[in-house]
């Protein structure tokens, strides 16, 4: 391999620090919803908790809706291995998000808004709260009768998927609720909810700040700005980086990679392993492009080198989905705890190898009938890495 | 009043009866306790005017509110892939080792308990712990024995 160390562009949008939040507030306020939404709308924002749904959308339909309560809820039940992205944002910039939140409410017509924060964070609190009291003077200057709860969760990874959050708000066991109804309509305490991602509250206030254009002249066809990517695994510089969108898997690998990578993890456990020989066929986005495969991600990118098993990988996110499953519905619950037992009988000859491919079908089972997207979403990394490193799973 | 009864009309008193302030009630019972006890869910359940069932239901999906008793500091090292890469087995070992029990074990002295908890999301400095809320990172087998003598030592 070679050695040339290329760089991706670094981008400096979420983490720039900014004094007059205040004024940029002001204006935003002042400015008409519907120039607000198409604005948000124009930018081309997906959420950047992975899944991927248009921001302006969600404010828009929200926004429509007659109810008379409603709720602003920011998702920072951060969970996904591989991602801490939003605890950064959230210690860095948190005016930059409760600002988001904001002008949502401001256009929702919401009075109240949550931080679901993830228990591991609990230690966020004491300066998050501090944050907030002053986001709230500046609110009252402002005459923006809305106002900002911390609510805590306590060590559910499910409770990031939004319905099984308003579940937990409301006290209950972090169970997801069937769709529809979606949030917009019928979210926390069944009334009208916008839940975003903690990063794209950050986004929207950048792009409220610069304007749709400029985050549009960020990233590549549908794959619209900036992310915030979480690093880790064999690379000699792990961390928060802010990068465009768009890039292949290859230009990521040599930018992070320890020269000797054999595959990168995107997305997550529930995200998709790359191996090497498809590193230059992927890009970094949320839609197809002309050529290759383009794979969303909530930024978390796990690198492997080859000293890692395959095995070992695929049996620790096993382990991981078994646990954090819910358990509310059969094909997630059972798919889980079969899988693992699958794979650990595979590789001590207990079953013939021909039993793997009764697994994949198994996972293609999850993914048409469980009924959220953990147990949909097994099936991205099971059959890719079961399919490149079929071997590793056997000796 | 015993100490427990005091603490769950305190803690229903700030932040009242309805159900969506059923987990902030069974976090501030864990922050004292370290665990629900049967005797706790009871009173909140008579307290709040849920039944019982649900809020055991409720306290047992959550695995940061336990329902069996732990030490008064509780040890959750990551798992999760990347800790794993970097060497948390050995520092599980090492932890072990110190306190002399078993992961999912108490001491004897109820100081401590060790349990294993899924992505901590420190991924970038693993490998990772928790001891209560309080977070460490890149740790060695040396480092986290040092971290652990303070919390042993202290009175």
């Amino acid at each position: 391999m070679t050695t040339t160390k290329k760089q991706l562009h670094r981008i400096d949008l979420i983490f720039k620090n900014d004094e007059d939040c205040k004024e940029i507030l002001r204006k935003a306020l002042s400015k008409p919803n519907q120039e607000i939404i198409n604005e948000m709308v124009n930018s081309g924002l997906k959420g950047r908790g992975g899944a991927g749904f248009p921001t302006g959308l969600k404010w828009k339909l929200t926004a429509e809706s007659k109810e008379k309560d409603k709720y602003v809820i920011c998702n920072a039940d951060e969970g996904e291995p591989g991602t801490f992205k939003d605890r950064e944002i959230l210690s860095r910039v948190p005016h930059k998000v409760l600002s988001g939140m904001a002008v949502c409410a401001k256009i929702t017509g919401a009075r109240k808004g949550f931080i679901y924060l993830r228990g591991e964070y609990k230690f966020l609190v004491p300066e998050l709260k501090k944050e907030i009291r002053k986001f709230h003077d500046i609110l009252d200057d402002l005459g923006l009768d809305f106002r900002v709860e911390i609510f805590l969760g306590s060590g559910a990874y499910i409770c990031g998927e939004e319905s099984a959050l308003f579940e937990s708000m409301e006290g209950k066991r972090g169970e997801p609720r069937n769709k529809p109804p979606f949030p917009t309509e019928c979210g926390y305490l069944n009334k009208p909810t916008v839940i975003n991602n903690v990063e794209t509250l950050a986004h929207s206030y950048t792009i409220l700040k610069f304007g749709a254009q400029k985050f549009r002249d960020l990233g590549v066809k549908d794959s619209r700005g900036s992310k915030v990517f979480s690093v880790s695994g064999d690379t000699p510089i792990p961390g928060i980086y802010e990068l465009e969108l768009g890039m292949t898997v290859q230009d990521f690998v040599d930018d992070f990679g320890d020269g000797d990578t054999k595959a990168v993890q995107v997305g997550g456990a529930s995200g998709f392993l790359v191996p090497r020989k498809r590193f230059a066929k992927t890009t970094i986005g949320y839609q197809g492009k002309l050529t290759g495969i383009s794979l969303p991600t909530g930024g978390s990118m796990m690198i492997f080198n080859s000293s890692r098993s395959m095995y070992n990988v695929l049996n620790n996110y096993l382990d991981f989905f078994e646990e954090e499953s819910c358990g509310q519905c059969t094909p997630c619950r059972v798919g889980c705890q079969q899988l693992l037992k699958g794979i650990r009988a595979v590789k001590r000859g207990e079953k013939p190898t021909s039993y793997l491919d009764k697994l994949m079908k198994l996972t293609e089972t999850m993914k048409l009938t469980a009924k959220c997207g953990l147990g949909q979403s097994v099936a991205n990394s099971f059959s890719s890495i079961v399919e490149n490193f079929r071997e590793e799973m056997i000796y | 009043m015993d100490f427990q009864e005091k603490l769950v009309q305190g803690l229903i008193s700030k932040y009242g009866t309805d159900r969506e302030n059923l987990l902030p009630i069974l976090q501030g019972v864990v922050d004292q306790e370290r665990f629900l006890s049967e005797d706790v869910i009871l009173k909140i359940s008579k307290a709040m005017a849920i039944p019982a069932a649900h809020v055991y239901g409720t306290a047992s999906f959550y695995s940061f509110l336990d329902t069996e008793p732990r030490g008064k500091y509780v040890i959750r090292i990551c798992k999760t892939i990347t800790c794993s890469m970097k060497g948390k087995n050995q520092i599980l070992l090492a932890i072990e080792n110190f306190l002399k029990v078993k992961v999912g074990e108490t001491t004897i002295d109820k100081k401590f308990t060790i349990l294993q908890t899924n992505c901590l999301g420190w991924c970038h400095k693993a490998p990772a712990m928790l001891v209560n809320d309080e977070v460490y990172t890149e740790l060695t087998p040396e480092n986290v024995v040092d971290i652990l003598r303070e919390y042993k030592e202290e009175k």
